[in-house]
């Protein structure tokens, strides 16, 4: 706490001008541009979802046309899941944060960072050229699954080669963070100094880095099929359907745990911060981050629990399935325990980290619930699947990412946000958030199937509740959005450590320097996670 | 819900009360432990946190007692599903023919139906059968779906338990018309369906009947309205614009017209509506005669 000391320029101000942030390879730089870039992903795909549940408001046609209707939903999979739930975490707070918090200047391979960067913006102008060229936009489903992706006259291949573009993005995000975490941590700090969310970080490059290939060769394969009419998938052309599902969902299972892991990575940083406590099972937690990453392989099965694999195949991802609950399970277990005895102070990143706890439970019971054979039977894609996965990627990693904004938002730009309007638009979209996806639980259950533009009349009651549910989320994320916005013009200075944080990005200036440190950081002997009291 | 409609769904509910039961107990139990933390322990009640050792005990307990619960929870899944995969020996076959967007079923005797009719208490097998893309036969009522999968022979069997009617529904999405290709099973008395099964004569043209049975009329109304492709109604002896090979061309919609069609959509595409929707060729599927008859029909529906 010198102070007089030296305070060397923020990173902000090293350098100014579109050019000094596009072509930056400034760790924290990189954090923002993909900050910006995924943030405009995500309204485009909020307000895809939003024309979808207002199709839905009624049975029969109440907007647009059936096929419109189709485009739309896999648009809005293919943003949510590719250009924004996939880079999310590791891109924007990974990117800003592992190097801090590990006590080093930068990344392992700063360029490539940049590079990352470069082809994710590539890939997404490939995935909104789909808008404008040919046919229009695909209408497949994220899934893409053949034979349907083969026939359809839709800019399918451009939407697959869109895909296939951001996962080199990913891939090398991944890389470069394990090689960051090998090389580049503080000479103090040794494997079990380090904070969750890097470890958490590492749990995922190295999914990252050795799922990612296998979607990467699958898509070229669909694009062949499409171009060539050579016969891989499509039966007509003596193809095998199933095999496109299995080597799918060998890298898409994976992926969720691409899209959650990183996000338990900062419930972890918060809940320790707010409860005044160590974490409780830091090694479980840490041990568990790794499990569920292998475990994480061998699961995808239970995707095609009723396409035809073979009696014995679906016993054994089921109970596969049931393993990788476990190790969330514990996770759960000790977060909770983490709050015991401490001395809580209740402000948004707490409350989005509790929020995030329940939906989390929601969306990983529900998981158990289609894991299990003879239930998966009734709900496989029905209704209850888009429950369970929204419960999960949006309950779950969407408001972890909410919660970080908020508690890294001084150490970020600067200034502190406005904390009443932040808990009152953490409440619309709390409340929103549970209207608008448990009804869809009860929908599956009901046996409404997914990717239904049109429904039966039994089904309008809750479609309606759900419809109603989005307006209100929608309504808090623009609260939080303009408080967030508002903030940065009026908010007060932002101290250095405004919640008694103990891990190395609270010793440094808010926003940091250009080389995050300007005296060399102090790691913490007793563990990151120790509080002074 | 809740009731026995098939022989599946006192296993699968089963499961199912097991499954949501203890999700719900560790949902409340483990949100109201959370929330009763917070407001205990608030910094301004308790100023200051409490020392808590890192407990390996509690540690282990916490992830073996998880393990066997969904260990319990995975037996009773496998359980409920186990005889969904135990074909009986003798079943009434039926072959399950799904299409973009439509459901026919094809009887051991030859009669086809677009509605699954069964009787009640006797075991039925579906042998499933696509004609194009990937659909799902689910009927929610008896607790079964299984994918319908284009040159894959994949099967399910049910006993229907209760007379009445429920929905056949397509779970697997399959195009602009995948949320209306539904149909009914209708679960009858066994003197019923003999009746039923053997009545073969129909008051349909036989033109209609080919058209039904191939599932055209799902996308080509009889009516006017648009649906996917153009209406049959007063379509005959028109001159319309079509595509070949890029080309626009004006031609009349006579028997050599309808002909190639049939057997080759692709090669004249109707102006204003998408190839590739048609499966390639009727070849296989519809017979020289049943063309003749067909344009009969059209000739008709003035
Ligand atoms: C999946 C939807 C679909 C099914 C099923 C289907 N068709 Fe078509 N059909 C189309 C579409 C779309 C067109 C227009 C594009 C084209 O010409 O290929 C068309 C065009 C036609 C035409 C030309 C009509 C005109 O005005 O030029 C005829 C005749 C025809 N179909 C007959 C049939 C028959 C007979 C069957 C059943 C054996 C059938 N179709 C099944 C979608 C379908
Ligand atoms: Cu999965
Ligand atoms: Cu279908």
């Amino acid at each position: 706490m010198s102070t007089a000391a030296i305070q060397s320029k923020s990173f902000y101000e090293e350098k100014k001008g579109l050019k000094s942030w596009i072509f930056s390879t400034d760790h924290k730089r990189i954090g923002l541009l993909y900050f910006y870039s995924l943030g405009s992903f995500f309204l485009v795909g909020v307000i895809l979802g939003l024309l979808m549940r207002l199709e839905l408001i009624s049975p029969g046609e109440t907007i647009m046309k059936a096929k419109t209707y189709n485009q739309v939903f896999t648009l809005h999979g293919v943003i949510m899941i590719f250009l924004f739930l996939i880079p999310s975490v590791p891109a924007v707070f990974g990117n800003i944060f592992l190097p801090i918090m590990i006590g080093t200047d930068d990344v392992a391979f700063p360029k490539i960072n940049l590079l990352s960067w470069w082809l994710y913006v590539l890939g997404g102008l490939f995935a909104l050229s789909t808008l404008v060229v040919g046919d229009g936009p695909a209408d497949t489903g994220w899934t893409f699954y053949a034979p349907y992706s083969v026939k359809t006259g839709t800019n399918v291949s451009l939407a697959v080669f869109a895909a296939f573009i951001l996962g080199f993005s990913s891939i090398l995000t991944g890389l470069n963070f394990i090689v960051t975490i090998h090389r580049l941590r503080h000479p103090k700090m040794g494997w079990f100094k380090m904070p969750l969310f890097p470890w958490a970080l590492y749990a995922t490059a190295w999914i990252q880095v050795l799922a990612t290939p296998i979607i990467g060769i699958t898509l070229l394969m669909i694009i062949a099929e499409r171009v060539f009419g050579l016969g891989l998938f499509d039966p007509s052309l003596g193809g095998d359907p199933i095999l496109y599902q299995h080597l799918f969902w060998i890298y898409s299972h994976p992926a969720v745990y691409i899209m959650v892991l990183p996000a338990m990575g900062l419930i972890s940083e918060m809940i320790p911060t707010f409860a005044k406590r160590p974490i409780f099972g830091y090694k479980a937690i840490a041990y568990s981050s790794m499990a569920i990453a292998f475990i994480g392989y061998f699961v995808w099965g239970h995707h095609m629990f009723t396409s035809g694999m073979s009696g014995p195949a679906r016993v054994i991802f089921s109970i596969l399935t049931f393993l990788v609950a476990v190790p969330s399970a514990i996770k759960t277990f000790n977060w909770v325990a983490t709050l015991y005895k401490g001395s809580i102070l209740i402000k948004t990143p707490l409350l989005f980290s509790m929020a995030f706890i329940f939906q989390f439970l929601i969306g990983g019971l529900t998981g158990l619930v289609i894991g299990a054979l003879a239930t998966d039977v009734h709900l496989h894609d029905t209704y209850f699947v888009v429950g369970h996965f929204h419960y999960v990627m949006f309950g779950g990693t969407g408001f972890a990412m909410f919660g970080a904004m908020h508690y890294w938002y001084g150490k970020i730009w600067g200034k502190m946000y406005n904390e009443k309007m932040a808990q009152i638009s953490f409440g619309f979209i709390f409340v929103g958030f549970n209207f608008l996806y448990f009804p869809m639980l009860i929908l599956g259950l009901m046996g409404m199937p997914r990717r239904y533009y049109d429904y039966l009349p039994e089904f309008t009651t809750l479609n309606v509740i759900s419809t109603v549910g989005s307006w209100v989320m929608v309504l808090g994320i623009i609260m939080m959005l303009t408080n967030l916005i508002r903030s940065k013009k009026r908010g007060e200075k932002a101290p250095k450590d405004p919640w008694g944080g103990t891990t190395l990005e609270w010793q440094t200036s808010s926003p940091p320097s250009l080389h995050n440190f300007d005296t060399e950081p102090i790691v913490p002997e007793e563990g990151p996670y120790f509080h002074k009291v | 819900m809740f009731t026995n409609a098939s022989n599946f769904v006192d296993g699968v509910d089963l499961s199912f009360a097991i499954i949501l039961g203890a999700s719900v107990f560790f949902l409340v139990a483990i949100t109201a432990i959370m929330i009763w933390f917070v407001i205990k322990y608030n910094r301004k009640k308790h100023p200051k946190p409490g020392i808590v050792k890192e407990n390996h005990k509690l540690e282990i307990i916490w992830t073996v007692i998880p393990t066997i619960l969904v260990l319990v929870m995975f037996y009773y899944g496998w359980m409920g599903y186990k005889p969904m995969r135990e074909f009986p020996k003798d079943s009434i076959h039926i072959k399950a023919i799904a299409q973009m967007w439509s459901w026919n079923f094809e009887y051991e005797n030859g009669k086809v139906s677009d509605t699954l009719v069964v009787p009640i208490d006797k075991a039925v097998t579906l042998d499933l059968i696509s004609r194009d893309v990937l659909h799902s036969l689910y009927i929610p009522a008896f607790r079964i779906k299984e994918d319908v999968i284009p040159g894959i022979d994949n099967k399910m069997w049910f006993i229907g338990q209760e007379l009445g009617d429920y929905n056949i529904l397509c779970a697997e999405y399959c195009g602009d018309r995948h949320s209306y290709m539904m149909s009914k099973v209708y679960v009858v008395q066994e003197t019923e369906y003999s009746t039923w099964l053997n009545d073969k004569s129909s008051n349909d043209h036989p033109g209609l009947q080919v058209l039904k049975k191939n599932a055209c009329t799902s996308c080509h109304s009889l009516d006017g309205s648009k649906i996917i492709g153009p209406s049959f109604k007063g379509v005959w002896g028109i001159t319309e614009t079509v595509i070949t090979e890029g080309v626009e061309r004006q031609i009349t919609v006579d028997k050599e017209y309808i002909r190639s069609s049939i057997y080759d959509p692709n090669a004249d595409v109707t102006k204003g509506y998408n190839p590739g929707l048609m499966i390639t060729t009727y070849k296989d599927l519809i017979t020289e005669d049943e063309v003749k008859d067909i344009i009969e029909y059209l000739k008709t529906l003035k």
